[in-house]
């Protein structure tokens, strides 16, 4: 019960196609995790996979300690926003919230009755004329009043305009603060998760390519650039992530847990979009796809 | 989860209920007439004797409407797994609101039975309220046709098990199929198919039928040809009031049946008779029987008798009275595969839909 989610070797096929093969991932507990990644890496089958929605073709996956949507009680303590935010376009607003109301036992009314009054929604609205961002609200709101342990949202924002990406963002950082709950949100905005987020976890097909704190990744990570710079003469503890540009003026993204000192080359810190990309990039030429994830201690 | 269930439902159910009205409405106005003209030609002519013109007349009020009334008693069970059944799930996949209403606190199976049940619950009504209006209101023109099989499946209880079968058919389509317009289309053609295969083969075995041995004579067989085979004496379908006939044949104690060349040699002189009225022999029409002016009558006479001292008609037939018997056997094997087809949705959304 230490870990919010723990896939070991977790895979599914769909009859010849891998969505997701051989991934091995723990988030450890309250956090509020980012999980990122390009297209296609298996981020909307992993999280599918940790509600219930699919069950595993290999491996297993852990939830809170449980099998996912092993009945009520576990389904009761995982909160789910699929993207794209679906809600039944005929039901208004006030029957999404009766809604959650019949399929809940734990279902906090004035939780959910005040976040829809602070959004402004009309209750009498239906779902399917509300903006795309109201329906994400109210998508939200649903998985909150139902007080889950873990809220788990598939990219809620990809489909959102900037202004209701930030709100929708604003809401999700007060709900973590308020109750407490742990997270994992998906997306392939690095901006987005860095408002939210303290734990990052990058997926490239399949594989995590590096997991953990983002305080810590920002720490441990630097763009090194300089004349003549040989990776070879680098410490033994400095690893590469990334080598750009020619042999006169080499960058160099590398992970090192301790300062890197030596006169010539300019140390720089990186931000976490280039932190991301570097590690994306890397996955996707397939170096370190196959080798284990960097794991990142604080 | 019953809330939810009835909440997502009420337009539908506020469709069917509107339909029913629709149906009382006219049953309402037309029923009683047929019941009053029944009470004064059908009912008052018993006292005359002679019933068949009064019958006749009788069966040609609100012919159509019969007909009509009788073909909705069928087809709405097949609208009903068509409009209720196919996109129960599909519509949610299609949606992808399954992704919401399968991750609140309750299992999918218990989703799937709540909607099912409460689904297949209106289903049964609407099917069996609108098959007693049809029923109440075609009694007297029933009463009098006397034919009860040949409305088998538009009266008294075996719409109910259409309409459970029909919806779990559609369920169980939208569910493997996953896109409502496809499980529409394979629900309407499985329903239909099954519709027919139950009538043609597995009706008539559902209990072996009675016989009865009717002695040879003008009204149980006729003198003439089929399908331009040689003149012989042809089986009559015997009058049996709500009787369903499954077969006429004449046969001889051993149960050989009776051949042209017997009816030649015992009733030379009516066959040739027949053949020189005939025109040149076997004719090449269906069945062509040959009319018996007074002459030929006395000979017609005898030769039934001569041939009815070996051979004698046989029907197979199933009588009126076990109608109900029927028709509770065939509710029971409609809702029995209803049962199954639950059965195998429930196991595929919990273990196939992943």
């Amino acid at each position: 019960m230490s870990a919010t989610l723990e896939a070991r070797e977790l895979g599914k096929r769909y009859r010849r196609r891998w969505a997701l093969s051989d991934c091995t991932l723990v988030i450890p507990k309250g956090k509020v995790v980012g999980l990122v990644g390009p297209n296609g890496a298996g981020k909307t089958t992993l999280l599918h996979l940790a509600v219930g929605l699919l069950t595993p073709s290999t491996g297993a996956v852990e939830v809170l300690g449980g099998r996912p949507a092993d009945g009520p009680e576990q389904l009761g303590r995982v909160g789910f926003v699929a993207q794209d935010t679906p809600t039944y376009a005929a039901l208004s607003v006030a029957e999404h919230l009766r809604l959650g109301e019949w399929l809940n036992p734990r279902w906090d009314k004035d939780v959910a009755a005040r976040r829809i009054e602070r959004l402004g929604l009309d209750p009498g609205q239906r779902a399917g004329s509300l903006s795309g961002g109201q329906q994400a609200q109210l998508a939200l709101t649903l998985a909150i009043a139902k007080r889950p342990q873990l809220l788990i949202l598939d990219e809620p924002v990809a489909s959102l305009d900037p202004l209701a990406r930030s709100e929708f963002l604003r809401s999700l950082t007060e709900v973590v603060a308020e109750r407490g709950v742990s997270v994992v949100l998906s997306s392939h905005l690095v901006a987005d998760l860095e408002r939210v987020c303290d734990y990052l976890v990058v997926l490239v097909a399949s594989r995590v390519q590096v997991a953990g704190e983002i305080d810590t990744l920002r720490a441990s990570h630097r763009r090194v650039t300089g004349r003549g710079l040989d990776t070879e003469k680098l410490p033994a503890t400095v690893q590469v992530i990334e080598a750009s540009g020619s042999d006169e003026q080499r960058s160099l993204l590398v992970r090192s847990d301790n300062a890197l000192k030596d006169s010539g080359w300019s140390v720089q810190p990186v931000n976490l979009e280039d932190l991301v990309l570097a590690y994306m990039g890397r996955g996707a030429h397939g170096e370190g796809a196959r080798s284990s994830p960097s794991e990142v201690r604080p | 989860m019953m809330h939810l269930a009835w909440r997502q439902f009420r337009s539908q159910a506020a469709v069917g209920t509107v339909g029913l009205v629709l149906v009382a409405i006219v049953a309402a106005i037309t029923g009683p007439h047929l019941v009053h003209l029944y009470d004064t030609t059908v009912a008052a002519c018993s006292a005359h004797g002679d019933c068949s013109s009064a019958s006749t007349a009788f069966l040609g009020n609100d012919s159509t409407l019969r007909t009509w009334l009788g073909i909705l008693v069928v087809v709405v069970p097949g609208i009903i797994g068509l409009f209720w059944g196919a996109p129960l799930v599909a519509r949610e996949l299609e949606a992808g609101t399954h992704r919401l209403v399968w991750t609140q606190s309750i299992t999918r199976t218990r989703w799937l039975a709540v909607k099912f049940a409460v689904i297949c619950l209106a289903s049964m009504i609407v099917a069996g309220v609108l098959s007693l209006l049809v029923t109440w209101w075609a009694s007297p023109l029933d009463r009098t046709k006397a034919s009860v099989f040949s409305t088998f499946d538009q009266r008294d209880i075996v719409p109910i098990g259409y309409a459970a079968f029909a919806l779990g058919l559609g369920v169980t389509a939208g569910l493997l199929i996953r896109r409502t317009v496809p499980a529409m289309a394979a629900t309407l053609v499985v329903f239909v198919a099954t519709l027919l295969a139950v009538a043609h083969w597995v009706r008539p075995h559902l209990i072996s039928p009675m016989s009865r041995v009717f002695g040879l004579n003008q009204t149980t067989a006729g003198f003439g040809s089929a399908n331009g085979a040689p003149f012989t004496l042809l089986p009559n379908s015997p009058s049996l009031p709500n009787g369903w006939i499954y077969s006429a044949q004449l046969v001889d104690k051993a149960g050989h049946a009776l051949s042209p060349t017997y009816v030649a040699s015992a009733c030379p002189t009516l066959i040739a008779g027949a053949q020189a009225t005939a025109g040149s022999g076997p004719t090449s029409g269906h069945v062509s029987r040959v009319p018996t002016p007074a002459g030929v009558d006395a000979e017609l006479q005898a030769c039934f008798a001569k041939v009815g001292a070996r051979f004698h008609e046989v029907v197979a037939y199933q009588p009126g009275s076990r109608y109900w018997a029927l028709q509770w056997y065939e509710l029971t094997i409609y809702l029995g595969a209803a049962l199954i087809l639950v059965g195998i949705s429930a196991w595929w959304v919990r273990h196939r839909l992943t």
